[in-house]
C-alpha cells in the first residue's frame, strides 16, 4: 500500500541564508495510519506539517525535495492547483484552540463557509453536515453552538469544535499541531480520545506533531524523531518503545518523567549524545549540496 | 463579575450617548442653519456691535450669544460654521480612513515589497511637519473647501496606515488565518472575510478620532485665513477675528472655541464607545 502522504528529501534554509532548518526529510504517512512527529523545541516539528499544508512563514525556504500528496508533488504545482488540492483533500488541526477560530465570526459560518465556497456544497447539505459532525464530537446543543462566538465557549470545547472542522469534509490526511499542548491535563485526554476514535471511524491519515511520547504511545502507529531538522530515527511505535535504535532516541525515552519512579525523572539527555548527534549533523552538512540557491 | 461588567457597560453608555448627543446637535445645527440660525451670519451693523451674551447687562433681544465688533450674530455664525466643520469631518475623516486603511491592511497582509514601499512611504511621510505641509499644500491647490479636504487625506492617511498596518499583521499570524489558506481560501478573501471584521474596531475608532482632527485642522486653516472664504463662517475664522478683541468681546473667541472643544471631544468619546460596543469580546 503506497502512502498518501509522502515526504522525500525535504530540505528548507532560512530565506536568504545557508541556514539549514530543514535536512533531507523523509516521511511516509500511509493511508488511515498516524505518524507522530517528535523531537524537542526548534526541531523542526511543526515546520514539517506547514509545509505539507502550504503554510510555511514567509522566512523559511524549501530549497529541494519533494511533498507528494497521493502521488502528486505539491511543490511542483502551481500555486492555485496546490491550494485546492490541499483545501479538498487535507484539514488542521491547530494547537491554540484560543486564535484558531475567528473571534469575530459566528462557529457556524466558519465551518460551513468552507463547504459552501470551497468545495461547492448545498448551504443545507453543508449545515446538516456540520450539524452531525458537532454530535460526533460530543457537542451539546449545536443547534445553538453554531450561533455563538469563539469566546462563549471553554478551550475544550473550541477544540471539539475545530477537531470537527477538521473532519466535517472526510479529509484523508490531517495534520495535527501538538493539539493538546494548550489544554489542561484532563482535556487533553479527552481531547486525545477523541481524536483517535475519530481517525479510526474515518480512516484518516493522521501527521501528529508533538513532544509529548506519552501521547504518542496513545495514539501513532509509527513515528519519526527529529533533531535539528533532521530524522534521526523512524520507527513503529512498538520498536521505539521496545528498543529506540538511535543513541538520542534513547535518551529522549529516558528522559519522559514516570509517575512510578518519581526520583529519578527528568533525566536530561546526557552531554555525550547531544555531541554526537551534533556531530552526526554536522557530518551530514558537509556533504550536502542544495540544488539550487 | 457580572456587577463588574454591567458597571463598565452603563459607564460606556453613558459616554456614547452624550457624545451622540453633542453630535446630533451640531449635525442639525448644520443640516438646518439657515432656518435656526435667528440672523443673517454675515448682516453688519455698527449699532449692535459687541453686543454681550444673554446673561450680561446691556444685551439686545434675540442675540443670544452676542455679536462681533462688526455687529454680526454670534450664534447664527456658530450655527452656519457647523456646515463647514461637519463636512470637513465627514467627508475628509472617511476618505483618509478608507485610504490609510487600505494601504495598511495590504501592507500588513501581504508583507514582502508592498509593505516595504508603503512602509518606506509613511516615514518620508511622518517626516514633514504637518501643519507646514498643509500650508504648503493650499498654497498650491488654492485655497477652498475642496483643498482643505484634499489637504487633510494627504498628510493624514499615514495614521491609519501605521495603525491598521500592525493591527493586521498581529491578526495574519493567528491561527485562523493559517486554517482559512490550508481550507484554500484566496489571499484577497482571507483578508475581506477574516482579518477585516477584527481590524474593524481599531478602523472605527480610529476614524472617529480623525473626524475631530480634521475639524481642528479646519479651524487650524481658518484661523490662518487659508481655508473657505471670508464670506463663510468657520469657528476658526471665528476664532482667529475674536482673538484680536479678546479684551472687549471674550465671547466672539470663546463660543466658537467651547463648539470646536466639544465637537472634537465627543467624537474621540464617540469612537471609544463604539469599540467597546462593537468589541465582540467585551459585548
Amino acid at each position: 500500500m503506497s502512502a498518501f502522504l509522502e515526504i522525500r528529501g525535504l530540505s528548507a534554509v532560512l530565506r536568504g541564508t545557508d541556514l539549514r532548518l530543514l535536512r533531507s526529510v523523509d516521511i511516509d504517512v500511509p493511508v488511515g495510519t498516524v505518524r507522530g512527529l517528535v523531537g524537542e523545541s526548534g526541531a523542526g516539528k511543526s515546520m514539517i506539517g506547514r509545509a505539507v499544508l502550504g503554510v510555511l512563514p514567509r522566512a523559511v525556504e524549501i530549497v529541494e525535495g519533494e511533498i507528494l500528496l497521493d502521488g502528486r508533488d505539491l511543490l511542483a504545482m502551481p500555486p492555485v492547483a496546490r491550494r485546492r488540492l490541499i483545501g479538498a483533500r487535507t484539514a488542521m488541526i491547530p494547537q491554540d484552540p484560543l486564535t484558531a477560530l475567528n473571534p469575530s465570526r459566528r462557529i457556524g459560518r466558519q465551518i460551513t463557509d468552507r463547504l459552501v465556497d470551497i468545495l461547492g456544497w448545498e448551504p443545507a447539505r453543508a449545515r446538516s453536515r456540520t450539524l452531525e459532525m458537532l454530535a460526533e464530537v460530543r457537542i451539546p446543543e449545536p443547534e445553538r453552538v453554531l450561533r455563538l462566538y469563539p469566546h462563549e465557549l471553554s478551550g475544550g470545547m473550541r477544540q471539539r469544535i475545530l477537531i470537527a472542522s477538521a473532519f466535517v469534509a472526510e479529509p484523508e490526511l490531517i495534520v495535527a499541531d501538538e493539539p493538546t499542548t494548550a489544554l489542561d491535563v484532563t482535556v487533553q485526554k479527552q481531547i486525545l480520545g477523541l481524536i483517535s476514535e475519530l481517525q479510526a471511524r474515518h480512516g484518516t491519515a493522521l501527521l501528529f506533531v508533538t513532544h509529548d511520547l506519552g501521547v504518542v504511545a496513545k495514539i501513532c502507529d509509527s513515528l519519526s524523531v527529529l533533531y535539528a531538522g533532521k530524522v534521526v530515527e523512524d520507527t513503529t511505535v512498538a520498536r521505539f518503545f521496545e528498543a529506540p535504535a538511535h543513541p538520542y532516541s534513547a535518551a529522549l525515552l529516558a528522559a519522559t518523567p514516570r509517575h512510578t519512579d518519581p526520583a529519578s525523572s527528568l533525566k536530561p539527555v546526557p552531554p555525550a549524545v547531544m555531541h554526537a548527534v551534533g556531530a552526526e549533523i554536522a557530518a551530514a552538512d558537509r556533504s550536502w549540496r542544495p540544488r539550487h540557491g | 463579575m457580572l456587577d463588574g461588567r454591567g458597571a463598565l457597560r452603563r459607564r460606556a453608555g453613558l459616554r456614547l450617548w452624550l457624545s451622540a448627543g453633542w453630535q446630533a446637535v451640531v449635525m442639525l445645527a448644520a443640516l438646518f442653519a439657515p432656518w435656526l440660525a435667528p440672523h443673517d451670519p454675515l448682516a453688519q451693523d455698527l449699532m449692535l456691535g459687541r453686543l454681550p451674551p444673554f446673561w450680561l447687562p446691556g444685551t439686545e433681544p434675540g442675540y443670544w450669544l452676542g455679536t462681533d465688533s462688526l455687529g454680526r450674530d454670534v450664534l447664527s455664525r456658530l450655527i452656519h460654521g457647523a456646515r463647514v466643520a461637519l463636512i470637513v469631518a465627514l467627508v475628509a475623516g472617511t476618505a483618509t480612513c478608507l485610504i490609510g486603511s487600505t494601504l495598511g491592511l495590504i501592507a500588513g497582509f501581504y508583507r514582502g515589497w508592498t509593505d516595504r514601499i508603503i512602509g518606506r512611504l509613511v516615514d518620508i511621510w511622518m517626516a514633514f511637519p504637518p501643519v507646514l505641509f498643509a500650508i504648503l499644500l493650499i498654497a498650491v491647490l488654492g485655497t477652498g473647501l475642496s483643498s482643505v479636504v484634499i489637504a487633510i487625506i494627504v498628510i493624514d492617511w499615514t495614521r491609519f496606515c501605521r495603525v491598521v498596518r500592525a493591527e493586521a499583521l498581529n491578526q495574519s499570524q493567528m491561527d485562523y488565518v493559517h486554517s482559512a489558506r490550508v481550507a484554500g481560501f484566496s489571499r484577497p478573501r482571507t483578508l475581506m472575510a477574516e482579518i477585516l471584521p477584527n481590524v474593524l474596531p481599531v478602523i472605527v475608532a480610529l476614524l472617529t478620532l480623525e473626524m475631530g482632527i480634521a475639524v481642528i485642522v479646519e479651524a487650524i486653516l481658518s484661523f490662518v485665513n487659508l481655508s473657505v472664504s471670508t464670506d463663510r463662517p468657520t469657528w476658526g475664522g471665528m476664532i482667529a477675528e475674536g482673538r484680536i478683541a479678546i479684551h472687549h468681546v471674550w465671547w466672539v473667541l470663546a463660543f466658537p472655541l467651547a463648539a470646536l472643544f466639544l465637537t472634537v471631544l465627543s467624537f474621540a468619546q464617540l469612537g471609544e464607545g463604539l469599540r467597546d460596543r462593537f468589541d465582540p469580546v467585551l459585548r
